[in-house]
């Protein structure tokens, strides 16, 4: 019956089908509820929670990506912040009830897949079942009669199949009728399809482990300054859960030089055109130093940690003589952009400074503006260094660090304090403060880069991965599992009457071309079909 | 000339190319009105009796088509007047593409409106392209010259912007493989949910025909579009192919991130919704394959997906901030 080749064909690949109920009992519960996780309705509706449940962790701001923001949402949003904050609704890649999707979906996965393996394995050394009676019924049916023995057709079929890569059914299998040939191929599409869906559970395997002994962090680096990898020198630093500090590779870089480029004409004016760091590094304390150019899109890979450029901004560098003419402070300072042609603000502390501390709000503009609008304030109008501009305002009296209460880098607590007054320099220029109590020189304008340096060791894990589910899928897509049969008998007329079939899993266009192949091949074939035309 | 000059003469391509995708989507909808709704309805009768596709012997489909009263010449000619109106459009948004990229010099994929351009260039080629090989996709014309006229629109009147240089992050050559892929695998994706978008009209025509209740616009628009079976194949054989092609963008999109922000994947909003699209049309792969839920789930499923994809195209850069809000809109 051909009903039945076509659903043991199709069986090998669609679910088995729930046909017995539930057994009675726990062990019979369980492995019910076993078959109704793995089945593939269960899966489909796992699939599609995932694509939900993704959802919301792009409507709402994230605590890994964004936490000022989250921060923000939850202010603007007293009654409802809070609840979504319950249901992790700002942490949603992190949370229990994503984990619970996805870890079904894989256990499911599991589930399904290691069978399949199995059956495969079996597949793959099984024959093609003989050939069905009734081969007319079969979605590709050629037939023709020819003068050639019902051997000679057996053979030619049997030659063709074989060249074409076909597997076949040994004329000695029991149950094999010497008038026809049956033959299977496509074992590939199955292996694509299982190397696809294990490919995915590696490739979490792999996100699991990068995330667990990886890290991530970021530093902010002035122009001339260096940074060693070690802890304490991070602004922001994220450890996976299995992470030690001995993870840290102990190298170390300066950056020698920043280079920022703009567009100076065109619509995109301003537009950041390139970044470039020049960079000297260490593989460790011992190591010779080396030279390496970072760009966007062109990190730093030592050993595995990777050091990227993410963005970069200006630091007006100072140096602050107090009442007694002594240096209380000089550096940089890093300022933080306000608008796309930076102009940036910061603050200079000097707790150090007699008789009194000092304290100063810089706006730095890289282009200054020929008139400062007085609505605005200072606004730069190109984001590069021509000719800087700082615009101060001088503060004395107590800087209230020892309060206790941590400050804001970049902010004043003017409160305790008194205004002793503005002015703006130009490179190279002092102002002398009011009632002898110092100065402020603005030696230079330096830059800084934003830097970040992650190790993830699963990402090689993840790449193979996808690039093995990449390959399967195809596979499984472009190849179908079919089966070709010939069949000869003798018609009244003595001649030989050949009937050649086709059968692929699903609908496949190129099946009618293989089978017409075959008939071709076949001897007789070419004059039977120009008799029909 | 100068780069203005050939900006200029991109746009003009542009709404040339609107205006003959206009007149195209006319002919098409006068097609659907004379043409194929006699041939459909013989369709839908050899359909109901099964008997009749067994009986030939070759495969169903051509079976089908053979059997079916061949439309005459007079019925094919408002359908060969949007054929060849499209291609003109193709060939006009192709020269878009190519004047904007001499405008820009580089790739013209910086920025939104190059994305939409070079979509539409693409889906309306791939469609034109494949017609010999896939005489069945004609019947999708209107639905894919509405589509695109619609794109263009949107690029035109919302995501305008002036040619320029690229910002440093768009500087890498995973750029133009990534981006070649999405561009790619997204157009026929859109060619397989369409399809089942004329799937839902044209199966609940079929069921309401055998039933003999039919009536009402959207059995009128169904009773003349292909057979349902025709535009389920047509649906499963695109998103099949697009599939893998798109898992590969995706792949590629978080390779380039890795070398640019530092990490492969990080939830951004557009990566976010470029996975749900993968998942999405997972799921109408599964469904294909799932009892009692091939058909006319599998058909919803699929246009779940493109409205994630369009979602993932539009939406995040209009709705979320994130890594990927460059280049204008
Ligand atoms: C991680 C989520 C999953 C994804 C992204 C996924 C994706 C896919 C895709 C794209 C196909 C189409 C390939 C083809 O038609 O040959 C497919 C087929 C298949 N999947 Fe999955 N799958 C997932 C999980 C599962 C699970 C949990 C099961 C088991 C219940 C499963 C069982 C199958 C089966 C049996 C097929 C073959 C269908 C056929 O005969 O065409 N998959 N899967």
């Amino acid at each position: 019956m051909p009903t039945d080749a076509i659903n043991a064909l199709k069986a090998a690949d669609s679910e088995a089908a729930p046909s017995h109920q539930p057994t009675l009992g726990f062990v019979g519960g369980l492995r019910w509820m076993w078959r109704q996780l793995t089945s593939m309705r269960t899966a489909l509706i796992l699939l599609f929670l995932l694509a939900l449940g993704a959802v919301p962790g792009s409507i709402f701001p994230q605590r890994g990506a964004s936490p000022l923001r989250v921060g923000e949402y939850l202010q603007d949003h007293s009654t409802a912040g809070p609840w979504l904050d319950r249901f992790g609704l700002f942490d949603v890649y992190a949370s229990s009830w994503f984990a619970a999707i996805y870890l079904l979906l894989m256990v499911s996965l599991a589930g399904c897949i290691l069978p399949r393996c199995i059956q495969h394995g079996r597949n793959l050394r099984s024959v093609p079942p003989a050939t069905p009676r009734n081969l007319a019924r079969m979605p590709e049916h050629r037939t023709f009669t020819t003068d050639a023995t019902e051997s000679e057709v057996v053979d030619a079929a049997e030659a063709s199949l074989r060249s074409a890569r076909f597997r076949l059914r040994p004329r000695t299998a029991p149950g094999t009728d010497a008038s026809s040939m049956a033959a299977e191929k496509g074992y590939l599409h199955e292996l694509g399809n299982l190397v696809f869906h294990v490919s995915l559970l590696v490739l979490l395997v792999g996100v699991a482990w990068g995330s667990w002994f990886g890290y991530h962090g970021t530093v902010v680096i002035v122009e001339g300054d260096g940074f060693a990898n070690t802890l304490t020198q991070y602004d922001d630093f994220v450890p996976g859960r299995g992470f030690s500090t001995s993870m840290l590779a102990p190298f170390s870089f300066t950056m020698d030089q920043f280079d920022a480029r703009f567009l100076k004409d065109g619509p995109n004016r301003g537009q950041p055109d390139q970044y470039t760091a020049d960079v000297t590094y260490r593989v460790n304390l011992d190591a010779d130093p080396r030279q390496q150019q970072l760009q966007v899109n062109k990190p730093l890979n030592v050993n595995g940690t990777k050091v990227f450029l993410l963005g970069h901004g200006y630091a007006p560098v100072f140096t602050v003589r107090d009442g007694n003419g002594d240096v209380a402070w000089s550096g940089a300072v890093p300022a933080l952009p306000q608008d796309p042609s930076f102009t940036s603000t910061t603050v200079v502390k000097v707790p150090d400074a007699q008789p009194e501390q000092l304290g100063f709000n810089v706006t730095v503009t890289p282009t200054p503006p020929t008139q400062v609008d007085p609505t605005t304030g200072p606004r730069s109008i190109f984001p590069e260094a021509n000719d800087p501009r700082v615009y101060l305002g001088a503060w004395a009296g107590d800087l209230g660090l020892d309060s206790g209460v941590p400050q804001n880098v970049y902010q004043l607590d003017s409160s305790a304090m008194e205004q002793l007054g503005r002015e703006d320099l130009a490179v190279g220029q002092t102002w002398k403060l009011p009632d002898g109590r110092g100065s402020i020189t603005f030696d230079r304008l330096a830059e800084f880069a934003n830097v970040q340096v992650a190790y993830d060791p699963g990402r090689w894990l993840v790449l193979l991965a996808a690039v093995a589910a990449i390959i399967g899928i195809s596979l499984s897509l472009l190849i179908r599992r079919r089966r070709v049969w010939v069949r000869t008998s003798v018609d009244g007329q003595g001649r030989t009457l050949v009937d050649v079939a086709g059968l692929a899993q699903t609908e496949w266009a190129a099946l009618a071309q293989e089978v017409d192949a075959v008939v071709a091949s076949l001897p007789g074939a070419q004059t039977a079909v120009e008799e029909q035309k | 000339m100068s780069s203005q000059t050939w900006a200029h003469i991109s746009n003009g391509l542009v709404y040339s190319t609107i205006v003959v995708l206009a007149v195209a989507l006319m002919a098409f909808a006068a097609d659907l009105a004379v043409g194929t709704g006699r041939k459909r309805s013989d369709l839908a009768k050899q359909r109901r009796s099964s008997l009749a596709r067994q009986s030939v012997g070759t495969s169903g489909d051509t079976a089908l088509v053979a059997a079916a009263s061949p439309e005459t010449a007079a019925e094919q000619r408002w359908a060969r007047v949007g054929v060849s109106l499209t291609g003109l459009a193709a060939a006009l948004v192709v020269a878009a593409v190519i004047t904007r990229g001499i405008s820009a010099q580089r790739p013209p994929w910086g920025n939104m409106y190059e994305f939409t351009l070079t979509a539409v260039a693409t889906l309306l080629v791939i469609w034109v392209a494949m017609l010999p090989k896939r005489p069945e996709w004609r019947d999708l014309g209107v639905i894919v010259v509405l589509f695109n006229v619609l794109l263009l629109g949107v690029a035109v009147l919302v995501l305008y912007r002036e040619s320029a240089e690229l910002v440093p992050v768009l500087k890498s050559y995973w750029l133009w493989i990534h981006v070649t892929a999405a561009i790619i695998a997204s157009s026929v994706f859109t060619v397989g949910s369409l399809a089942s978008v004329m799937y839902l009209f044209a199966e609940r025509y079929e069921r309401r025909d055998i039933a003999g209740q039919t009536g009402g616009v959207r059995d009128a628009i169904g009773s003349r579009l292909p057979g349902s079976d025709q535009l389920d194949k047509v649906a499963y054989q695109t998103i099949a192919f697009a599939f893998p092609l798109w898992f590969f963008a995706v792949v590629a999109g978080a390779v380039w991130a890795e070398d640019a922000w530092g990490r492969y994947w990080g939830w951004d909003p557009k990566e976010t919704w470029a996975f749900v699209t993968l998942v999405i049309y997972a799921a109408y792969l599964h469904a294909r394959a799932t009892a009692g839920w091939r058909g006319r789930p599998a058909a919803i499923i699929a246009i779940i997906g493109l409205a994630a994809f369009l979602f993932s195209y539009f939406g995040v850069n209009i709705f979320f901030v994130g890594l990927h809000s460059y280049g204008g809109v």
